[in-house]
């Protein structure tokens, strides 16, 4: 038998690392058992996990939220050869429901496969992609492949691959790139980093089988400077591709080299479109360039170069593999295969989810996530990011696809899925977006640059109760204006955010600039205070640690708070014992 | 900020390794600069005309490059550098109580680093381990299901830890 920890960032975070030392710690050398680690199997929800496998690799047991005291059990278990003595500390049926309602291409194996042995990789059928296109596929014919899967960009723009591919092979050069983006820059967004982090050699394969397709011997990956992880797992990989002749020169005796390097992120949002990341791999301010020229044509260096997202490489071995018409046969009209999702926010469980393209919001939210935490209502779905939108509950039986989701105003983006219930203020959120973006802009178009401060100024004076009559209007202007006088991705999708609030939660800003009250209680200038009559005992707690006094009263009297010098701090809310602080979303409520 | 605490006479023999490596192309100013900060803790004026020099550059190119992107610090930053997740899971779960606990703890603002040199405090964008929301990195390690009490009790943890070692 073998136990296996999952050790993604997010495992680790979660207190894998210690479960796995432990293991370790009691393990003898004659136990009938092995130990192992993985990566991230996207049920983030029931993070530490630990898996049982017999010797022919079936899962017997999934375990989650592992604790170092539960160690001793697992392994005296095994010790007996008993596995059944696990079954109080295993995933409950519905838990395991969250994997059995997707399909699994570009995550196929993440959770299962110990990303730190290329053997296990080779055992699971890795790189035989990669010979299979050496042998016996002219680079037309592995285009051809993946044209007929109808492949997509996962980066965000879904622009078809093979389409990428053929611009840049038949682009006039001897010296051309294949670039690799996981700069993952959606705040929300991890499938990149699981990939990489559970799979390396899925990434790597695809990147070669690219590189060979449009004719590169060189080949970047650009990683976010967030994920340390990731590039020590992907370093790793490469050195064991090496070793094998999987990478480098002449590989498998097909005559065709390649090498693969890592540039690692310096923190910039916009280092993530591809012009800006071609300037920063070139060691300059990630600036994006004017397009046309397209990479395909001037690209890194100058030279002919592709660019695409890890999601899109990952997929690449298994296509070649199984058959573009294969991948096809799932998905919709217009969109092709499967997306990955990572589901976050106020979901019951979440993680990263795999879905073919074509299921409903709906059932990603609420057949695999589970719905709301403490079953609160569902308000609000943000998908695509910065560039996406927040989509409400009547759109919930959107599908994925990259036209349905597009008339929505939001994105399929990158894949970021950010769950909210009645507790998020819809203007804060437009608020928190475009924060993001005027720091991340990169200064280059005027429109962007101070279009976005402005609009930023606006929402915070809404949010703030300060809200004018006309601001709506004004940020609707300005809106159209960023778009059309940007000349990049993110300059063009900013208002995106403001724009579906606006499109679909008019109310919530109407409430905040006409009733200076903010719904959600989220917004911290427009909360009333006020102590409930019939709860409060004049205990004087209240009164005594308010830190500007503005609780009155004397002691086994009702006490009152005075409004002008309150400065909604709300340790008085936390202090009471009788619960007799009520908060009200705008004066207009607490008047009554 | 008005009192610099840049030295200007550092050791700039740390990063001839580096610079062997890397300086003989301005395509590696990015790597350059991480590798650097990696061993100042920070860029330092003073290193970064060298490097400028080194690469056939200007200070003011090479400057140019570091302001740019948000990695790169030009003041000394503390033992312990805070990285706060502001990114959208976690700020839908929480991540301004996080912060404001963090900055009434340690009475520093974003980017600010405590007077004893223990802590920096730096709000990033995403961590990527956005299901554990909210979230911080200390040191390499990220925490996770942060509540403002299981925050203080980390922070002091690092506190112990950092005193212990300034004693050794
Ligand atoms: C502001 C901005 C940020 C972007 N960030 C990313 C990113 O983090 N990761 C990514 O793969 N694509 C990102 N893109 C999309 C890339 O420009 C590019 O379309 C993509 O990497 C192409 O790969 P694909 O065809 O495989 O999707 C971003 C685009 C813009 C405009
Ligand atoms: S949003 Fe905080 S880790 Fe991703």
């Amino acid at each position: 038998m073998r136990i296996v920890v999952g050790m993604g960032s997010c495992g680790i975070a979660a207190g894998a690392k210690d479960v796995y030392q432990a293991i370790c710690a009691i393990k003898k050398t004659d136990d009938d058992f092995t130990v192992g680690v993985t990566g991230c199997i996207g049920m983030c929800f029931l993070e530490p996990i630990v898996d049982i496998y017999d010797d022919k690799k079936n899962l017997l047991h999934r375990m989650g939220n592992v604790r170092v005291k539960d160690v001793a059990l697992i392994v005296q278990a095994l010790r007996e050869n008993n596995p059944d003595r696990l079954a109080p500390l295993c995933i409950t049926p519905e838990n395991a429901d969250f994997l059995k309602k997707q399909t699994r291409i570009a995550l196929q194996h993440c959770g299962v496969i110990d990303p730190t042995d290329i053997n296990d990789y080779l055992a699971s059928d890795g790189y035989q992609a990669l010979q299979k296109v050496l042998k016996s596929m002219m680079p037309e014919e592995v285009i051809e492949e993946i044209k007929i899967s109808g492949l997509a960009g996962r980066g965000g723009a879904g622009f078809p691959t093979w389409f990428k591919w053929d611009a840049a092979r038949k682009a006039p050069s001897n010296t051309k790139y294949m670039i690799c983006n996981a700069d993952e820059g959606d705040p929300g967004a991890y499938m990149d980093r699981a990939v990489i982090e559970g799979d390396p050699h899925s990434l790597i394969e695809g990147m070669l089988i690219a590189a060979y397709a449009i004719g590169a011997q060189d080949a970047m990956v650009y990683v976010r400077a967030e994920y340390p992880l990731a590039i020590i797992v992907l370093e790793d990989a490469i050195k064991q591709a090496l070793d094998k002749g999987f990478l480098g020169q002449n590989i498998l005796g097909s005559g065709f080299s390649c090498n693969i390097r890592i540039k690692a992120g310096a923190g910039a949002f916009v280092c993530g479109e591809e012009t800006a990341m071609l300037e920063s791999l070139e060691g300059k301010r990630g600036m994006p360039r004017l397009k046309p020229p397209f990479p395909a044509e001037y690209g890194y260096n100058g030279k002919p170069s592709n660019i695409n997202n890890v999601e899109t490489f990952a997929n690449i071995a298994w296509i070649i593999n199984n058959g573009g018409k294969k991948f096809a046969a799932l998905g919709t009209e217009g969109s092709k295969g499967t997306k990955v999702f990572a589901l976050t926010g106020k979901i019951k469980r979440g993680g990263l989810v795999e879905v073919p393209m074509g299921m409903t919001l709906r059932e990603i939210i609420f057949d695999i996530g589970g719905g709301i935490r403490k079953d609160k209502e569902f308000k609000a779905v943000q998908i695509g990011g910065p560039s996406g939108g927040c989509l409400p509950a009547s759109l919930l039986d959107t599908t994925i696809d990259y036209k349905a989701l597009n008339a929505t105003g939001a994105i399929m983006g990158s894949g970021g899925m950010v769950v909210m219930d009645s507790s998020t203020c819809m203007v804060n959120m437009a608020k928190f977006f475009l924060d993001f973006t005027a720091k991340e802009s990169c200064g280059k178009c005027t429109h962007c640059r101070l279009g976005t401060k402005r609009m930023l100024e606006i929402l915070s004076r809404i949010t703030e109760g300060k809200g004018k009559e006309g601001d709506i209007e004004l940020l609707e202007e300005l809106s159209y204006a960023i778009k059309d006088g940007s000349l990049c991705g993110l300059g063009q999708s900013a208002p995106n955010p403001v724009l579906t609030t606006l499109n679909y939660f008019r109310d919530e800003y109407e409430a905040h600039i006409v009733d200076k009250e903010c719904p959600a209680k989220e917004c911290t200038e427009l909360l009333v205070y006020a102590i409930l009559a019939d709860k409060c005992t004049g205990c004087t707690l209240c009164a005594r640690k308010c830190p500007t006094g503005a609780i009155h009263g004397e002691a086994k009297k009702l006490h009152t708070i005075d409004q002008d010098a309150c400065i909604k701090c709300g340790q008085c809310v936390d202090l009471c014992r009788f619960a007799a602080i009520s908060i009200e979303g705008g004066s207009r409520h607490a008047d009554n | 900020m008005n009192d610099c605490k840049c030295k200007m006479n550092n050791d700039l023999s740390l990063i001839k390794d580096v610079l062997l490596e890397y300086g003989n192309t301005s395509s590696n100013t990015i790597t350059i600069l991480q590798k650097t900060q990696e061993i100042y803790g920070y860029l330092p004026v003073d290193v970064i005309y060298h490097i400028a020099a080194r690469i056939g550059s200007t200070p003011a190119k090479v400057m140019g490059v570091a302001t740019f992107y948000n990695q790169f610090n030009f003041q000394p930053v503390g033992k312990y550098l805070i990285m706060l997740c502001q990114g959208t899971a976690c700020h839908v779960n929480g991540s301004q109580r996080i912060e404001k606990a963090i900055c009434e703890e340690l009475k520093i603002k974003d980017g600010e680093t405590t007077p004893d040199g223990l802590f920096t405090i730096k709000n990033v964008a995403c961590l990527g381990c956005c299901s554990l929301s909210p979230v911080m990195m200390i040191d390499g390690e990220t925490y996770g299901y942060l509540t403002p009490e299981k925050t203080i009790k980390i922070l002091n943890d690092f506190r112990k830890r950092g005193q212990k070692t300034c004693e050794l």
